[in-house]
């Protein structure tokens, strides 16, 4: 018979992919996310306690990763936003680049219309399509996702990703910008063209 | 105040507002562009189900292969 504390110790332990698999993507980085895993899964191991199942402690031991995340955010701010190779000094403003790649007529209409998606809550709410959504997110160039996940894992508001990372409102409204069409190109591509 | 808005700036309205707030002049042209349009209210839409889609993954994420026992 194993001891509880010895059952939470290899139940945390099991959860250590599955939480790197959100570390990896929201860092970016496999040195940065290693460590942020360990440092969640010392701080959980350091106390004890008891969960009905699974899904539950995964849910304990992510909200205590997304603050080890935002830790290694704030102390590599400088890096976060650098290196996608594009749009880094914010010069073109206004995410028109990706706009463009919507494909606009000169007089401002689509050239293909977006399509529908049908209903949010049977299709898109399916496994399947939370997978193909978290693929798009991992193909977004490394700044654009990880101010992106800023907004939508861990939920931040724009100021609050301003003062972590010290990002300017343009850049950080830019990339944004940028990384939700990028995403809506890519469901359509991915999950609509099978449909 | 300039109230119509082509189908181009419209888009880019409906994905800034997923971060920020618009003005009411912004929000005004909006609504007035969906009456008239068929195709950015599918372009709306599709920006709402992104974020109804992200909300759901983040309460309750796929399993995936690799997301499981370690697989590096």
């Amino acid at each position: 018979m194993s001891t509880p504390a010895a059952a939470f110790e290899s139940q945390v332990a099991e959860a250590r992919a599955y939480l790197l698999r959100f570390a990896r993507l929201q860092l970016r980085n496999d040195a940065w996310a290693e460590d942020c895993v360990s440092e969640t899964i010392l701080a959980a191991l350091a106390r004890p306690q008891a969960f009905g199942n699974r899904s539950q402690l995964r849910t304990w031991l992510v909200g205590i990763l997304k603050h080890k995340v935002q830790d290694a955010l704030r102390a590599r701010a400088r890096e976060v936003v650098r290196g996608d190779g594009d749009g880094d000094d914010g010069d073109d403003g206004d995410g028109g680049e990706e706009l463009d790649r919507l494909a606009f007529q000169p007089d401002g209409h689509f050239v293909h219309a977006p399509a529908d998606w049908g209903n949010p809550e049977e299709s898109l709410g399916s496994a399947q399509f939370l997978r193909v959504l978290e693929a798009c997110v991992e193909k977004l160039p490394p700044a654009m996702g990880r101010v992106f996940l800023m907004r939508e894992w861990l939920e931040l508001s724009t100021d609050e990703i301003r003062n972590e990372i010290g990002i300017t409102a343009t850049n950080l409204f830019v990339l944004l910008h940028r990384a939700r069409l990028r995403l809506r190109e890519c469901l359509e591509l991915n999950w609509l063209g099978r449909h | 105040m300039r109230l119509r808005r082509t189908c181009k700036e419209a888009a880019a309205l409906i994905v800034a507002r997923e971060d920020r707030a618009l003005s009411l002049a912004d929000r005004a042209a909006l609504r007035l562009h969906f009456l008239a349009c068929k195709t950015c209210p599918v372009f709306a839409r599709q920006m709402e189900s992104m974020r109804a889609a992200f909300a759901r993954w983040r309460a309750a994420p796929p399993d995936v292969p690799g997301g499981g026992p370690d697989a590096r």
